[in-house]
């Protein structure tokens, strides 16, 4: 029987398909990353605390509302560890222990015709992030 | 029919562990041709090859099957066993129990069966071996070193020093490569110059060594010992040997404006150049895309100014052709670029530079004298940031940066901050490293002493941002063991570039049918116990051309590599290798398929005169193979259309026998 936190971290990585182990520790993610100040955990942390299983604390921290999916840490990482999935997918971890979205499907539409570049994963974070 | 005896190896526990020898020396003993058949602990120690002598002695053996490792292991030992006992050493075939058997099975009854199949797969081959006696060929005492850097100087110097004619072939118009634009040398701070110039000078007056610069390999034929090169010699349009390299076309040329490679663009040459004051050789080069008088027929000065009259403007590229016994692939590295790291703003900022461009900033003959200025305003910066590992060890980004650590960055760049504190103390050094890696004689302490000596602000983290803000380079990183992110206000940020293996060498090893790793660095014919061969024979590797490398790395390496030449050069005749192609000319319809794949150009079509049946005679043509170039691949015997063309010690019944055995 698998307990709580291994199973808590089997789903964020699936969520995710990030494999936190390519990561070199070289902080890139967190050098680069534009609300670093804003966040409690940051980036490099949120890859190093998921390998290691310390998924409560971010669980219960306000800094998965306070990436911007901006994907700068995805742009840069040089192993290709993709840390904003990860964020993401402890995001949605919290959202469905909590159990609710923020914004409405409906109100997708609206954003995806204001800039047709942003990537689809920010404008779903944006619902789960932002309430109406 | 032969006398065959059966050998089945342990290898300890390597194949006993997963393979029951006994059963298997037990079941090949009924084999047809098998007169013997036993097992040893070690077939390949003095003992085991013992037992195999005695055998072939004792039973009258014929032909032999080893069951044990990799041919490419020990095939040589024992046919070299088989010849002592006075058998002909192309009648022992090996059985790889080892790393096509036992190492990737985990069951006994598994490995054992596949063992059996495998053994009597050789018994069959070997039942239809015959005597093979391998013919000579003649070596050229002459050795080609491709590429005139510090790799290609110490292998020219070292096979020239043991009496051999060396040409080293450099497509730059000197020789000096890379070491050339340095300043210093870690880990003991010596000018790059003053160690250089004078092994250069050495290369220069040595008579068994000649320089081919501004010159390029275009082709290369033949085979270890004889390889026929076409070297093609670019017009530099002034005569090499008349030149005195006085310099003062150099100065008096109207073309100012061609950006000066040597100094990475970061000043301007004339049209016609000498790259730096200690080339070697000390010759002008006219730059044609530059030049006025050769792009418009107009101008002339240099030929003008020139006292001796060395300018040719009407010179044309030559083609030289020469043989070599050996040849030195020395081709070396160039830095990555790093136009696509938007991050690090290179391409907005002239004051991102790289490590390279900063050698030239520091160096005495560089661009602003030595003097550490800011490519933008000239001005002395007083905060710089180094960034390592830029596009060194990117796993994610292929097409920008490379998956290998390049090596001497934390070192060059440690001895950057180093030197950059002990000339001007005023400056705030940052270096942001992933890991410092610095293994190596005395080069920990080195890092160390910029650490704790020169205090250098050493930050576990990396480089996220920079972004040109007025004058300065606002530069955003982590901190990882503070836990911030840090915002430093420089005024310089210098990025290590990682490093990768030069363009040309590519194309060369197509031409030279040497192997490269999926980075185009030179493959070695074994990592650990042959590590300046190439797997090609006669091809041989110095320096950054196999993998990253620092200076005394690359020293010692290449004097291993003309070592390995001088063993081949000493040598009059190389004993090949018997097992080449052969045409049975009654069944060739000469089609000209095989001349056609074959690599190594070692057939050729001649007209030969036959007595037919009926006793009048027939000019037919028919593929030859020049035994001494043909290297076995076997390529012609696949590509026949008719079956004329077999492969000796590799016939096509034998093949077929091998197969029929296996299947069974």
């Amino acid at each position: 029987m698998q307990n709580k936190t291994e199973r808590q971290k089997e789903q964020i990585l699936r969520m995710s398909g990030v494999n936190p182990l390519k990561c070199m520790r070289c902080g890139k993610c967190s050098g680069t990353c534009p609300s670093y100040d804003e966040m409690e955990y940051h980036p490099h942390q949120f890859v190093y605390m998921v390998e290691t299983g310390d998924i409560e604390p971010l669980l219960k921290s306000e800094s998965i509302y306070k990436c911007l999916s901006c994907f700068a840490c995805v742009d840069r990482c040089p192993r290709g560890v993709e840390p904003a999935k990860l964020v993401e997918a402890v995001r949605i971890l919290a959202i469905r222990e909590k159990g609710g979205n923020h914004m409405t499907a409906n109100d997708i539409p609206a954003l995806s015709d204001a800039d047709a570049d942003l990537p689809q994963q920010a404008l779903v974070s944006a619902m789960r992030k932002y309430s109406k | 029919m032969q006398r065959i005896g059966v050998f089945v190896c342990h290898c300890g526990t390597n194949i006993a562990g997963t393979v029951d020898v006994k059963a298997v020396a037990e079941a090949l003993k009924t084999e047809p041709g098998v007169v013997f058949s036993t097992d040893y602990q070690y077939m390949c120690s003095q003992a085991g090859q013992d037992i195999i002598k005695n055998a072939i002695a004792e039973h009258k053996l014929t032909g032999i099957v080893v069951c044990s490792c990799s041919p490419r292991m020990h095939e040589t030992t024992f046919r070299k066993t088989a010849a002592a006992a006075g058998l002909n050493p192309y009648m022992v075939e090996i059985a790889n129990i080892r790393e096509q058997c036992s190492w990737v099975h985990k069951e006994m009854e598994v490995g054992t069966e596949k063992a059996i199949i495998l053994g009597k797969a050789a018994v069959a081959k070997v039942n239809l071996n015959t005597p093979l006696i391998p013919g000579e060929s003649p070596v050229t005492k002459r050795a080609l070193v491709i590429g005139g850097g510090i790799a290609g100087i110490q292998t020219a110097l070292d096979i020239a020093d043991a009496g051999f004619p060396v040409d080293i072939v450099e497509t730059k118009p000197t020789i000096g490569g890379k070491m050339a634009q340095l300043d210093k040398t870690f880990p003991t701070l010596d000018c790059a110059a003053c160690i250089l110039t004078p092994k250069m000078v050495d290369v220069a007056q040595n008579e068994k060594i000649r320089i081919f610069s501004y010159s390029e390999v275009t082709e290369v034929k033949g085979f270890v010992g004889s390889f026929d090169v076409t070297i093609k010699r670019r017009a530099r349009y002034v005569k090499e040997d008349v030149c005195t390299g006085c310099g003062l076309c150099t100065e008096k040329c109207p073309q100012k404006k061609v950006p000066n490679e040597f100094n990475l663009g970061m000043d301007n040459r004339r049209a016609i150049y000498i790259p730096f004051a200690q080339a070697v050789p000390k010759v002008a080069t006219i730059d044609p895309n530059y030049c006025t008088m050769l792009k418009t027929g107009k101008c002339g000065v240099c030929s003008k100014v020139c006292t001796v009259g060395a300018i040719d403007y009407k010179a044309q590229d030559e083609y030289v052709q020469e043989k070599y016994g050996a040849i030195v692939v020395a081709t070396g590295f160039n830095p990555i670029s790093m136009e696509k790291f938007d991050e690090y703003a290179y391409a907005q900022s002239k004051d991102v530079i790289t490590s390279l461009e900063f050698e030239r900033l520091t160096n005495a003959a560089g661009p602003t004298q030595g003097k550490l200025l800011r490519p933008s305003d000239g001005e002395h910066p007083h905060t710089i940031v180094f960034v390592q590992c830029v596009g060194s060890r990117c796993e994610s980004c292929a097409e920008k940066g490379k998956e290998y650590c390049s090596k001497i960055c934390c070192m060059y760049t440690a001895k950057h901050a180093m030197l950059t504190r002990d000339k001007y103390p005023d400056t705030d050094v940052y270096v942001f490293y992933i890991d410092v890696r610095t293994p190596g004689k005395n080069f920990d302490e080195f890092y160390r002493r910029a650490v704790e000596e020169y205090g250098v602000h050493y930050i576990k983290g990396m480089v996220g941002k920079v972004s040109p803000e007025g004058k300065k380079l606002k530069v955003q990183a982590s901190d990882l063991i503070a836990g911030k992110q840090l915002h430093i206000d420089a005024d310089l940020v210098v990025l290590a570039a990682a490093i990768e293996p030069d363009k040309s060498a590519r194309p060369l090893a197509t031409m030279l049918t040497a192997s490269m790793d999926t980075n185009d660095f030179f493959t070695e014919a074994h990592p650990k116990l042959r590590p300046v061969e190439s797997p090609t024979a006669g091809v041989f590797l110095s320096g950054a051309c196999q993998g990253p490398k620092d200076i005394p790395e690359t020293v010692s390496q290449a004097g291993a590599a003309a070592s390995k030449v001088i063993g081949l050069l000493c040598k009059d005749k190389l004993t090949g290798n018997p097992c080449v192609a052969h045409s049975n000319e009654w069944m060739c319809n000469g089609c000209s398929t095989c001349e056609k794949v074959c690599p190594y150009g070692a057939i050729t079509y001649i007209d030969k005169e036959f007595r037919m049946p009926d006793r009048t005679t027939k000019v037919r043509r028919v593929a030859s193979v020049n035994e001494a170039v043909c290297q076995g691949c076997g390529a012609c015997t696949v590509a026949c259309m008719s079956g004329a063309m077999d492969l000796k010690g590799f016939l096509n019944k034998q093949i077929m026998a091998e197969v029929d055995a296996i299947c069974k």
